[in-house]
Order: C-alpha cells, then sequence, then structure tokens
C-alpha cells in the first residue's frame, strides 16, 4: 500500500489521575494504584479507591508478573496500527489487579490461560512506553523471538 | 406493582438494508406501534429512546410531533429497551404519565456506520488503558468470556457453535428474518466461518442490519380497554456491572443473575414457569452464559444443556423464536426486537414459530461489554 512507517498504537494523552502510572512507564515501571486507607490494589488508576471510597491512593511498584486470565486472538485488526493475528489478554498480576495487554514473543498458537507472564515494554512515540507481557523464560521452552 | 402495566402495542420498522433515515424508521415503528395498540400520537405522554441523538428524546419527540410530560433516555447499549419497559412500569404506577412509548432505530447497516474498533471517547480510562492493545469491541470481550468459560468447564466450540445452529433453524420458520431465505447452518458451517476474534467466529457473532421497533405500554386497566390480548409486564430487574473491558467483575457469572432473580421475584415465577425465552444473542456465548446466571441451568452446564435440539424449533426450551440477532436482525442494539417477539408469542401471532400456548416469556437483555443487564418477565392477562 504504502512505505510510511506503521501508525502508532491509539493512546489517549494522561490525565491527573494517570499522569503518575504513565510516567513510571517512563522509567520501564509497571506499578498500580494502592488505597493508603484499606490497601486495596486497583488498576486502572482513578480519584477513588472503589472498595472504601478512600481519596487518598499511592502507586506501588509491581513485580511486573502475572497470569493469562483470559484471551483472544484478533484476526481482523480494527485499525492500521495492528497486523493480525495478534493476542489480546487479560493479565491478572500478582498484586492482584487485572490489565489489558498483548501477549508478545510467542506465536499466537502457544498462548493459554494460566501462561506464566511477565512485562516488556514497547515504546511510544511521545515518551511513554506501553506495558506489553511475553511468557516468562524457561517456562515453554520456545525462543523469545519466535 | 399496584394495579399492573401492560403492552398493549408492538412492531418492528422495516429490517435489514433499508436506506431509511434513524429518525424515519423511529416514526415508523412507532406509527405502527400505535397502529396496533388503537391509539394515536396523541394519547402518549412518555417516550423512552435512544441511539438517535445526543438528546434523543428531544430529538424523536420533535420529529414525530410529541411533547412528552415524562422520558427516559437511559444509554445502556442493548438492554436500554427493557430498562426502559421497567422505568416506564414505575412511572405509570406512580401516575407519572399514562402512555409511554420506547422505540428504537437504526441505519448501521445502510450507512456503514459500524466500526470495529467500536466508538472511541478520548477521556475515558479504556482509551489509554484498552485501545492501544487493539481489542475489537466489543466482540474482544465476549471472546474473552467465551474462551475461559471453554478452559473453566471444559467446553467445546462445537457446543457453543449450536447457539446459531439453533437461531437459524427459527429463522428459518420467520418470513422477516434475514437470513430467512438462507438456509439452514450445521456446527460445521459455525466452525469453518471466519475466525474474528477467537473463539469466536464471525457466524458466533450477530448480524449487522438496520431496524428498529417500538412498543406501547400503558396500565393494565387501560390495556383492557384497547384489546383483549394485552400483554402484562409481571416483573422486571436491572444491574449494571462495568463499562471497559477489563474490568467486568466476573467474565462467566454476568449481571443476569441479579436482574433475572429480581424479575423473577417480583412476578412470583421460576424459570419452569416460563414458556419462551428471548435472551440477546449478540454472540453464542452470551447466550450460555445468560441461560446459567438466569438459572435454566447450572453453572457451566449451558454449553451441553442446549444440545441435542433442546432450543431448536420444537425442542424442550422455546429460545430466540424470531432467530434472534443471530439470524434475525441486529441494528447495533436489538433489546426491543426481543420485547417485540415476546409479546407477539404471548399474543399467539407466530404462525410457523409460534410457541403453542405461551403464557409467560422471559426477555433478558445485556448492553455493552458485558456491562448492562435487564430481565423482564411477560404474561398474558388471565
Ligand atoms: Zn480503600
Amino acid at each position: 500500500m504504502s512505505n510510511d512507517p506503521a501508525p502508532e498504537r491509539p493512546l489517549a494523552p494522561a490525565d491527573c489521575d494517570t499522569r503518575g502510572w504513565w510516567d513510571a512507564t517512563r522509567r520501564h515501571e509497571l506499578v498500580v494504584q494502592r488505597c493508603d486507607s484499606c490497601g486495596h490494589a486497583q488498576h486502572y488508576p482513578r480519584a477513588i479507591c472503589t472498595t472504601c471510597g478512600g481519596s487518598e491512593l499511592s502507586f506501588q511498584l509491581t513485580q511486573g508478573r502475572g497470569e493469562v486470565e483470559t484471551f483472544t486472538v484478533v484476526h481482523r485488526a480494527p485499525n492500521p496500527a495492528f497486523t493480525a493475528p495478534y493476542t489480546v489478554a487479560l493479565v491478572r498480576l500478582l498484586e492482584g489487579p487485572v490489565l489489558m495487554t498483548n501477549i508478545v514473543g510467542c506465536a499466537v498458537d502457544d498462548v493459554r490461560i494460566g501462561l506464566k507472564v511477565s512485562v516488556q515494554w514497547e515504546p511510544h512515540p511521545d515518551g511513554r512506553n506501553i506495558p506489553v507481557f511475553t511468557p516468562e523464560g524457561g517456562q515453554h521452552g520456545f525462543p523469545a523471538d519466535r | 406493582m399496584a394495579d399492573g402495566v401492560a403492552v398493549v402495542g408492538v412492531a418492528e420498522s422495516d429490517l435489514g438494508i433499508t436506506d431509511q433515515t434513524i429518525l424515519g424508521l423511529q416514526a415508523q415503528a412507532i406509527s405502527r406501534a400505535l397502529a396496533d395498540a388503537g391509539l394515536s400520537l396523541s394519547d402518549v405522554d412518555g417516550l423512552a429512546t435512544n441511539g438517535a441523538a445526543r438528546f434523543s428524546t428531544a430529538q424523536v419527540a420533535e420529529y414525530v410531533g410529541l411533547r412528552p410530560t415524562w422520558t427516559d433516555s437511559t444509554a445502556a447499549g442493548g438492554s436500554s429497551y427493557e430498562i426502559f419497559l421497567g422505568h416506564a412500569v414505575d412511572a405509570i404506577n406512580a401516575g407519572r404519565c399514562k402512555v409511554v412509548v420506547i422505540s428504537y432505530g437504526s441505519n448501521q447497516r445502510s450507512a456503514r456506520s459500524r466500526s470495529l474498533a467500536g466508538v472511541a471517547e478520548a477521556h475515558l480510562p479504556d482509551q489509554q488503558f484498552e485501545a492501544p492493545y487493539g481489542p475489537l469491541y466489543p466482540i474482544s470481550l465476549y471472546a474473552m468470556a467465551a474462551q475461559r468459560y471453554l478452559h473453566e468447564y471444559g467446553a467445546t466450540s462445537q457446543q457453543l457453535a449450536e447457539v446459531a445452529v439453533a437461531a437459524r433453524a427459527w429463522a428459518l420458520l420467520n418470513p422477516k428474518a434475514f437470513r430467512y431465505d438462507a438456509g439452514p447452518l450445521d456446527v460445521d458451517d459455525v466452525l469453518s466461518s471466519t475466525m474474528v476474534s477467537s473463539p469466536l467466529h464471525v457466524l458466533d457473532c450477530c448480524l449487522v442490519t438496520d431496524g428498529g421497533g417500538a412498543i406501547v405500554v400503558t396500565s393494565l386497566e387501560r390495556a383492557r380497554e384497547l384489546r383483549d390480548d394485552p400483554v402484562v409486564v409481571r416483573g422486571w430487574g436491572e444491574c449494571t456491572t462495568s463499562s471497559s473491558m477489563a474490568q467486568v467483575p466476573d467474565l462467566l457469572v454476568p449481571g443476569a443473575a441479579v436482574s433475572g432473580q429480581r424479575a423473577l421475584t417480583d412476578a412470583g415465577l421460576s424459570v419452569d414457569d416460563i414458556d419462551v425465552v428471548e435472551i440477546y444473542d449478540s454472540f453464542s456465548i452470551n447466550v450460555l452464559l445468560s441461560l446459567e446466571a438466569l438459572g435454566f441451568c447450572g453453572r457451566g452446564q449451558a454449553a451441553s444443556f442446549v444440545q441435542g435440539g433442546r432450543i431448536r424449533p420444537g425442542g424442550g426450551l422455546a429460545l430466540n423464536t424470531s432467530g434472534g440477532g443471530l439470524s434475525y436482525c441486529h441494528p447495533g442494539m436489538f433489546g426491543l426486537l426481543l420485547l417485540v417477539e415476546a409479546v407477539r408469542q404471548l399474543r399467539g401471532e407466530c404462525a410457523e414459530r409460534q410457541v403453542p400456548g405461551a403464557c409467560t416469556a422471559l426477555v433478558h437483555a445485556t448492553g455493552g461489554a458485558l456491562s448492562t443487564h435487564a430481565t423482564v418477565v411477560l404474561g398474558v392477562d388471565r
């Protein structure tokens, strides 16, 4: 079609609720919000604790590891930023919260529910990094560049 | 529920590929439903609609020439119309209004306005935390629920496909169905159709068509003056659980568990008492999840429950008798047409697909990405 570089992933700007979270990605740190009052961990970041209603919340560094809770292989890309097939997954972090992500670094056919995964970073042109996940080393015996 | 509220008029607009406007389709459906009720626009003092404009009730009221003194434009996606009906029951019982029209129309197929990515609202969290990963909205969420379902319960894509196969069998009995002339489906047809978002194939997904409808609701007392077969609203319930795809509290137990329980309790009925079931089949998996959450079978049992022809015409459970969103019509939001079909079944108007002696119907709709859930129980007036 054309020789233009692939369009960037659609990503809305950070806002006052989420800026701390995105700033952490600039340091390759995956954080979750934790309530100062009740200790509840949540994602995405917001101005209220969904458990106790508290408004004092802090960002806490995660291990960047989790497990595939479920996934789907998308066969029709919704826009030119994506090349099908690719895997969209919900990953449950060891710290509890669930986030949507892509599973990269393995064939789409090798993604399974329960797969243990860890975070990798994809640079976004505005300096933020987008967290994606890859199977944890040695667990599945296929090379990361497959 | 005070003295009771009944549906006295139902209609579809033109369906399929119409080359008409959204407002024109709404006007058509409203006119036909009022004619069916033996009423006219001047009798209407309540209007519930959405999806037509930013101020949908104002726009539709203006377009057809109404000045309603009660409105509802709750935007809950496909379940809005069951929610409207519940709200209208309360409003009529409370004396806030006398005759309510609930309407919907879409020309999404003619206008080619459907997008695989859904509608982006840049200020919402999903545009920072979900859109960057390229999910199809809402297909990929239902696909992830299906994947989890198959994994958790050891069910198969073959079993899931039966939902689409049965829907087609019903559509072959409904001359208004988009797939009326398309011939039967078998499980292999579904499994060999294009994969969209695994494990959902294109034939696991609802149609993209134009269409619309309207229903007219009034007090049971008035309804009995208008016709000898009013359909009484016996109970209803709603439950909103989430908006974004990664925020669904439980992918396997949707809010149908709450809304259905409430509707059945209101009605004083159990699922065993229900003759006709209309469940929003945006995707095949949604029927399985809803059947379980509503209590038609146990957790993890729906995949086997629907086998053996049970949900096909003549089977043990009359489900989605129009052919559903999968094979009859899916104009972006399907909830209103579920109500239209249920009412017609209870009036005995469904010809070849009529469920003999149907006296009770349960309608359950889901909106968004397993976001909003609403159940209505309807019954004949005797
Ligand atoms: Zn808290």
